[in-house]
């Protein structure tokens, strides 16, 4: 187990200074990444400023979701690229290599291909956060600073579950792999407005299947100290949801050791 | 058949074979469609003030943009950036053609060939869902007059930018600047007119919105009959004009490019 650690972290720091070779582009990709996800809020601002609020919401809690849900996605986004481009190990039998060594797969697949450029977003979603967090009419107090960072590590590991099940499905089939962007793309696109203000088939889609609403909006209540009006939920359950966030992740996993055991080469 | 139509028909037929592509990007766009339908329905459920379109419009604009938001020229050509690194892009200058009206041609068939397999679908689904309405005939022979003057618009864009290879090689930083003023100034993010009325003088200043805005406005009637005439001609000047630019950039690179090899 320590041995793995070390060599995951060997590998990172390889991908680090391999990424790294080309300063100017990196610098220049990142400003570009912050200020194309940042166009994002720039519009959610002008709505604002047009409709004053969105269903009794605020744009400073707006920009709180909208700074949750995109630290956690550029956080997996970063660290498990390597499942997220997982079907081109796939299609061109790469896969075959990565068996025969005695080291863990997922280790080995994603590892190496974990994206430093993706800084941007995450600037980007830290700082929305950080205007929010000055913004908002809430407490500053340990426990919600501390069911914040609950709820970002919450939605990495949803995302990062996502990715690993867009994996496991690049075993059976790599055509329908874009389908997979509704929930993750489509997940953040969703995650950036309270859950309430959608439809009810909706709703339940990204709070049971897709469970976005755990890591973002039943967190969120907790944190700004609202009640949940459209579904009544406890206010205990608001502390704890991040946590369904984690267990997707072990259960994603499973997928993939599942799929793993199924896997027939392309051939040579 | 000339060579540029010779080109146009090459570059559509192939790009119409990527079939399973275009259904998962269906899937994709009706999704997306949705989300964006219900977060500006939500806004304006509460909604007191005046507007300056309403929800009706804002939803037909949704599903114009999930239809023909290939319309936005993203990218510089992927084939033409390959050449110009690997130095092929001299064969392509002995060629006798025109090489601007070659890759225009080019361009152009990138801009329709994906629209008409996403486009058709998405439109007939939106139509049968009511969420598009019947804009009436005027209205919408303004749009298709429109909607072709804004692929004659991006083409010149998509030109423009291929042309900008000669320079800086990597496509890469320029794909990012472009996608991010394509974006947000056409329209495709939110529609132009809930900017700030302080913004609109700059956004009507720019050739961005000719792109989405103009014919999807034209189409949902919040551009008003008279004024139609006056967008297509702002629209087919913005064309010519980044079709000078992009004649004289290529000109003046094809003067100094070096080619390397044997």
């Amino acid at each position: 187990m320590m041995n793995s650690l070390r060599l995951y972290w060997r590998l990172v720091g390889v991908a680090f200074r391999c990424q790294m070779q080309y300063r100017a582009s990196f610098v220049l990709f990142t400003i570009g990444h912050f200020l194309s996800s940042g166009m994002e809020i720039v519009s959610i601002w002008a709505l604002f400023a047009r409709f004053k609020s969105l269903g009794g919401w605020q744009l400073p809690e707006v920009a709180f979701f909208y700074g949750l849900i995109n630290l956690s996605f550029a956080l997996a986004e970063g660290i498990g690229r390597g499942f997220d481009t997982f079907s081109n190990l796939v299609k061109s039998g790469d896969f075959d290599r990565l068996l025969l060594r005695p080291r863990g797969l997922a280790l080995q697949v994603s590892a190496p291909e974990v994206q430093f450029l993706r800084t941007g977003r995450l600037l980007q979603g830290l700082l929305v956060l950080a205007w929010a967090a000055g913004k908002l009419h809430v407490a500053r107090s340990i426990p919600r600073v501390g069911l914040t960072l609950f709820a970002i590590v919450g939605g990495a590991c949803l995302f990062y579950g996502l990715f690993v099940l867009q994996a496991t499905m690049a075993f059976w089939s790599t055509e329908t792999l874009e389908l997979m962007n509704t929930v993750t793309y489509g997940g953040t696109e969703t995650g950036q407005y309270p859950i309430s203000i959608y439809k009810p088939w909706f709703r339940r889609f990204f709070t049971f299947v897709v469970p976005i609403a755990c890591v973002t909006y039943f967190p969120a209540l907790g944190v700004l100290g609202r009640s949940d009006a459209v579904a009544g939920s406890p206010s205990w359950f608001h502390w704890i949801a991040p946590a369904i966030g984690v267990a997707f992740l072990a259960a994603s996993f499973r997928a993939w050791c599942f799929g793993v055991r199924h896997y027939c080469s392309t051939g040579s | 058949m000339t060579p540029y139509q010779a080109m146009f028909s090459a570059r559509f037929r192939s790009l119409l074979q990527y079939r399973a592509a275009a259904i998962a990007g269906f899937c994709t766009q009706i999704f997306w469609g949705l989300i964006r339908m219900m977060i500006f329905s939500a806004f304006y459920a509460g909604v007191q003030e005046p507007m300056p379109m309403d929800l009706r419009q804002v939803i037909a604009y949704v599903w114009l943009g999930q239809a023909f938001f290939t319309m936005i020229p993203l990218r510089p050509d992927r084939d033409v950036e390959g050449l110009i690194r690997s130095g092929n892009v001299a064969y392509e200058m002995l060629r006798p053609v025109d090489q601007y009206n070659l890759w225009y041609s080019r361009a152009i068939a990138t801009c329709l060939a994906p629209m008409s397999l996403r486009a058709v679908p998405i439109l007939l689904i939106s139509l049968v869902a009511g969420w598009l309405y019947w804009p009436g005939w005027l209205p919408l022979a303004g749009c298709a007059v429109s909607m072709l003057a804004a692929a004659l618009l991006s083409a010149a864009f998509c030109t423009l930018l291929t042309i900008t290879m000669f320079w800086t090689i990597s496509g890469r930083g320029i794909m990012v600047i472009a996608s991010i003023l394509a974006y947000t100034l056409s329209g495709i993010m939110i529609p132009l007119p809930f900017f700030p009325d302080s913004m609109q003088w700059l956004l009507n200043a720019l050739p961005f919105r000719g792109l989405i805005d103009v014919p999807f406005r034209i189409c949902t009637g919040s551009i008003a009959a008279g004024q139609v005439p006056m967008e297509i001609a702002s629209q087919l000047a913005w064309t010519a004009v980044l079709v000078l630019a992009g004649r004289m950039l290529l000109a003046r690179s094809v003067r100094r490019v070096v080619v390397q090899g044997g």
